[in-house]
């Protein structure tokens, strides 16, 4: 177990390195004025858990990418979130199409470490699932409104299949795939030097969909609400918190709303690190499932 | 119940105010005069940023540097390679002076006779913000202070991005 944790503590710091290195490089390659990426730095947010552009947590109304209504811009992302009973890996990329269309892929491996022996699946039993995102932006400029108080705003569809059918029908769970709907609303005021952002998701994932889709206590979708505010230090620097409400389906297992405050850093806009203290409170059989998210952004 | 009157009232409350302040800004200005304020809007809150930005004398020197960036920049030097810099530069002292309350007149252009046939489009934009930013950054003026001005700046985009 010790060892276990010192390797984690490694990981996040290697983590941490690689995002200062390759920031280090990209900004002796920026200094030129870049041809490609001309969004203004921080105003496209970061990869969130489901690989759409947004806070850690929840997705935004802004396209991913520094392309401009002219340009096609992409970035991929890695993320690793460590519990004190459990670790996600996720992995993915986005494109944005002229600042109107985002398309996204990411890959959550989630493991169950001792729990699922504790269960009878065997340590380290991970669930796989694969996330597919669109997301159109309906109208807004989240950067240039600056003077009326309308919000940048987008609708967007995330797909997810996940790879254990069978443990998830034995748990409850009525399916293995399942698509959320959402509505998002982001505004920055600039003057202020705040970015706020609300979601509504339509959703029957149980945890995020780790864990399926509806359950036994229902098995209908419903609205959820999740929120973000971002505070702009300096050009680089972002400090925030975010909010996600979440279903209840499975009558085994409690799902509470979850919870983090982060920083993110852009060094340039090649590169971005994010590093967040998340609450997901209980997963499973294990309470109060705190601690610390790390996501590395690289633009392309 | 309360779960989702919440998100509701938020978005509804947006799109409520969206509308009024619109509503409000076409009402209150007559015709002429809304051209140019638009290009040099005083707002007597921002006086304190005024000084932030180190009074005229300040942002004298800060457009010495903002212009040696946006000639430098690949992306806005063809704009300003054959353009009056300096003239340019005069003019913008006095629209930011006016915009942060200073003791100053704008007697330029409006904003959309300067940009009409620039053919200026959003990439362009942005790449001037930046260079501005660069530039403010350089001469320590503090980044919420820097974003004050910004904001004021951002709605001229309709007149300048000319150029979809
Ligand atoms: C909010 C953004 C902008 C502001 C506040 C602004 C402000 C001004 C001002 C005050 C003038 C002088 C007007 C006069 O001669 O009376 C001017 C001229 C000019 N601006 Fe801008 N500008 C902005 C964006 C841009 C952009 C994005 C470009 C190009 C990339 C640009 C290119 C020019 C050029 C080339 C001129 C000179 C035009 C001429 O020779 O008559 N401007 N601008």
């Amino acid at each position: 177990m010790q060892t276990h944790r010192k390797s984690r503590t490694a990981l996040l710091i290697g983590l941490a390195m690689a995002g200062g290195l390759s920031s280090a490089m990209a900004s002796a390659a920026d200094t030129g004025g870049s041809q490609f990426s001309n969004k203004l730095l921080l105003t496209g947010g970061v990869s969130q858990i489901e690989g759409s552009a947004g806070g850690g947590l929840t997705p935004w109304a802004v396209i991913g990418g520094y392309g401009t209504q002219d340009e096609i811009g992409g970035n991929a992302f890695y993320t690793r979130l460590n519990l004190p009973d459990y670790h996600l890996d996720d992995v993915g990329a986005l494109v944005g199409f002229y600042n109107r269309v985002e398309v996204s892929f990411a890959q959550q491996r989630f493991n169950t470490e001792q729990v699922g022996g504790a269960l009878g699946l065997g340590n380290g039993f991970t669930f796989t699932q694969n996330v597919i995102g669109v997301k159109v932006r309906l109208f807004g400029d989240v950067v240039l409104d600056q003077n009326s108080w309308m919000p940048q705003v987008s609708i967007g569809i995330q797909h997810k299949k996940n790879d254990q059918a069978a443990v998830l029908r034995f748990i409850g769970a009525k399916s293995d795939q399942g698509n959320d709907y959402y509505i998002s609303a982001t505004k920055l005021f600039l003057s202020q030097s705040l970015l706020v952002n609300a979601t509504l998701r339509y959703t029957k994932a149980n945890q995020i969909g780790i864990l399926g889709f509806g359950g036994d206590k229902n098995n209908a979708y419903k609205p959820e609400f999740e929120g973000s505010v971002a505070y702009l230090l300096s050009r680089n620097w972002a400090i925030g918190a975010e909010y996600r409400q979440k279903p209840n389906n499975l009558g085994i297992a409690k799902e509470d709303n979850w919870y983090d405050a982060f920083v993110a850093w852009a060094p340039t806009k090649h590169v971005s690190l994010t590093l967040a203290y998340a609450d997901l409170g209980n997963i499973v059989i294990k309470q109060k499932q705190r601690g610390m998210y790390a996501s590395v952004q690289v633009a392309f | 119940m309360f779960k989702y009157s919440l998100p509701a009232a938020v978005l509804a409350t947006a799109v409520l105010f969206a509308q009024s302040t619109v509503a409000q800004e076409a009402a209150s200005m007559p015709q002429q005069s809304a051209a140019m304020a638009a290009s040099a809007p005083r707002d007597p809150a921002l006086k304190p940023v005024f000084t932030e930005f180190g009074g005229k004398q300040g942002l004298m020197s800060l457009m010495d540097d903002f212009m040696d960036n946006l000639v430098a920049d690949p992306r806005t030097r063809p704009y300003f390679e054959n353009a009056d810099r300096e003239h340019i530069k005069a003019e913008l002292v006095d629209q930011f002076c006016v915009i942060l309350d200073g003791p100053c007149t704008y007697t330029g252009k409006s904003m959309a006779s300067a940009h009409r046939n620039l053919g200026i489009n959003r990439a362009g934009f942005n790449a001037l913000v930046e260079d501005l930013q660069k530039a403010m950054s350089k001469h320590d003026i503090p980044f919420r202070a820097q974003n004050k001005l910004l904001a004021k700046l951002a709605p001229m985009h309709s007149a300048v991005i000319t150029k979809k």
